[in-house]
């Protein structure tokens, strides 16, 4: 019978990113209830050093395949990878981060596993010894639960939603040979040209500041981004925004973009159309800055300013600043 | 060329959905019905390849009755011919992507389009699954695509960077929003649409069953969210220290 809660974790230049955290500590949650074993799938180029930081989370094992084809993500060598390691030992559940590359690995694995899985996660539990996965559909306008009739039982975790707890094992490493090499790469990554913003993805960020149509002109983003440098904050925006050149199409939040969980959302001069709340409803705290009091944003909003946001968020700034120095 | 579409019919993006009383799925009247809007990203690029290169767009739906007009549109939009496979409603992704793989192993292909996610299961699994079971390589994601010499490069975002990936034909892509503006059916085409074939086809067909690997227990409405607190007073200075004061020492977020 298959065992073991298993996780892919995600690493980028050699440094895990939190989502892999937030998968650890899941796993654990979920392997303390059946009292399975955790282990991480670990693929990289000199990453070995890796293991000890996922034991922090409650990693028991960590499967290591260290090689220079691995220092890049391409679909066909990790799924490839992971796929062999997943097969020799059968874990009855296996889970990944919904992030961009993640969504991609964990969706291959699918085909290559013939099993289901549940995408974009927000809460996942035991049932009888079986995963129950909860999840937004219809653009968070209702949710399912997704029960699995085959193994691994997948699931794939929406980042900033699942919590991050320390509970430190040894988490012995056992190298696995994936079996991997250039050949078996059909779609290949030539270039990776970084945002040397220093930006912090909208999908990671803790707090969100989002302009709209009411923004008026891209010149006047300029506030958001003086609210957002206090708050370490990252700038969004609505379609509208978008559509209209003002800010590029990675800043969009909404059913056609960014799907955020921040711990804040700060939507200015966004209307709160359906598309939009489809992007952002899952925010922890949401503030509404809008002239409009009408404007179905209030609607969603945890907490709301009926004022024109050119007077408001100058302010906000202001009092953020003296309160945070 | 030889391009394939896959197109999904989903709720309007406007759609108000609810959730049936006993759980088992969403009440259907009243719905307007629409093609998946990554899937139109995804049928413009396959046109405009085959404008350029020559070539015919296959659109293939998996989906009820209903999903006939979806396919239409796609052929009033200016592809040529559509398969039509009517019975696996709610089939989860490893079913859908069974039956659109069967189908598309019956038409010679050079790539593939698949929208990076249907926004009624919200799963963006099926492109990458068929790209698995058509045993070729896949690039999601996508907001920029070249082809020649039986390769494509593709731009593909992701957190913090761009990947601009090469791949070889045949291959699958999920198109992303930003790689084109889709086109609009004109009226002729639409007149020209009604004559085009479309195969109309069953899953028992493609020796597909209908147990699905995963599978959709429970629909439940979304959690309900406390009412929220309007700030009341005139000055925007004092309403901004106020919400400040809140997301401090109420909301404990900054
Ligand atoms: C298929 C489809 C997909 C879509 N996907 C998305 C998506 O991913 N993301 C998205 O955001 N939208 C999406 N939309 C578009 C969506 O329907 C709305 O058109 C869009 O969200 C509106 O953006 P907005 O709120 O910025 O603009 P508006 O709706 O025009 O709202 C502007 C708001 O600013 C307020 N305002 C104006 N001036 C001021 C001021 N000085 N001070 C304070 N408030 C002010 C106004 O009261 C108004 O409420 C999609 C639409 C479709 C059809
Ligand atoms: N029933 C279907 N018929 C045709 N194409 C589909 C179907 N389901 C999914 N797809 C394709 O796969 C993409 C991703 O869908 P999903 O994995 O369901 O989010 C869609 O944008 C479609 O291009």
């Amino acid at each position: 019978m298959a065992k073991g809660v298993w996780f892919v974790a995600e690493q980028r230049d050699g440094a895990l990113r939190k989502v892999s955290f937030e998968c650890a500590s899941t796993a654990r949650k979920l392997a303390d209830e059946t009292g399975d074993e955790v282990c991480a799938v670990l693929l990289g180029s000199g990453v070995e050093g890796l293991a000890a930081e996922l034991g922090k989370y409650g990693v028991d094992k960590v499967y290591l395949a260290d090689a220079p084809i691995f220092a890049q993500y391409q679909t066909d060598s990790y799924a490839n990878a992971v796929a062999k390691i997943v097969k020799e030992k059968a874990p009855a559940i296996l889970l990944l981060s919904w992030s961009v590359l993640g969504k991609d690995l964990a969706s291959r694995l699918v085909g290559k596993l013939a099993t289901g899985m549940a995408s974009d996660c927000v809460e996942l539990r035991m049932d009888n010894g079986r995963l129950v996965a909860k999840r937004p559909m219809y653009a968070g306008k209702c949710f399912g639960e997704i029960t699995f009739a085959s193994d691994p039982q997948m699931a794939g975790l929406r980042p900033n939603v699942f919590p991050v707890a320390e509970n430190v094992k040894a988490a012995a490493v056992e190298k696995f040979d994936a079996g991997v090499s250039d050949g078996d790469v059909k779609a290949k990554v030539m270039e990776v040209q970084k945002d040397t913003s220093g930006k912090v993805d909208l999908t990671e960020a803790e707090i969100i500041v989002s302009g709209g149509r009411g923004m008026k002109g891209p010149e006047n983003y300029a506030i958001l981004e003086e609210l957002a440098a206090v708050l370490g904050a990252t700038v969004g925006a609505s379609r509208a925004a978008v559509d209209a050149g003002w800010r590029p199409q990675s800043d969009q939040v909404g059913q056609t973009g960014k799907v955020v969980s921040p711990n804040l959302y700060i939507a200015c001069g966004i209307s709160g159309a359906i598309q939009h709340l489809a992007g952002m409803s899952s925010s922890k705290y949401i503030v509404a800055v809008n002239k409009d009091p009408d404007a179905p944003i209030f609607q969603k909003a945890d907490y709301g300013i009926v004022d024109d946001l050119f007077k408001v968020v100058p302010e906000v700034t202001k009092a953020a600043k003296s309160l945070l120095g | 060329m030889n391009l394939i579409a896959c197109v999904k019919q989903v709720p309007d993006t406007e759609a108000q959905i609810k959730v049936k009383a006993d759980g088992s799925g969403i009440e259907e009247a009243g719905i307007k019905w629409v093609m998946n809007p990554y899937d139109e990203f995804g049928v413009e690029e396959a046109l405009r390849l085959k404008e350029k290169a020559g070539g015919t767009v296959t659109v293939v739906s998996v989906g009820p009755a209903r999903a006939m007009e979806t396919i239409r549109t796609a052929l009033a939009m200016g592809a040529e011919k559509g398969v039509h496979i009517t019975d696996l409603d709610n089939a989860d992704a490893f079913a859908t992507a069974s039956a659109l793989a069967a189908a598309i192993k019956e038409i010679p292909f050079d790539l593939v389009f698949c929208g990076q996610r249907a926004i009624d299961d919200d799963s963006a699994q099926v492109g990458s699954i068929l790209a698995e079971l058509l045993g070729v390589p896949q690039v999601t994601i996508v907001t920029k695509l070249e082809v020649a010499d039986n390769k494509i490069k593709a731009v593909k975002p992701i957190e913090g960077a761009q990947l601009l990936i090469e791949a070889s034909m045949p291959c699958v892509v999920t198109a992303q929003k930003g790689l084109n503006e889709p086109r609009y059916a004109s009226l002729p085409g639409i007149m020209k649409a009604k004559k085009k074939p479309v195969d109309v086809k069953k899953a028992a067909d493609y020796g597909i069953s209908a147990d699905f690997k995963a599978n959709v227990a429970k629909m439940m409405p979304p959690p309900s969210r406390p009412p929220g607190k309007i700030i009341q007073g005139d000055d925007p200075a004092v309403k901004a220290a106020e919400l400040v004061k809140l997301l401090r020492e109420e909301a404990k977020v900054i």
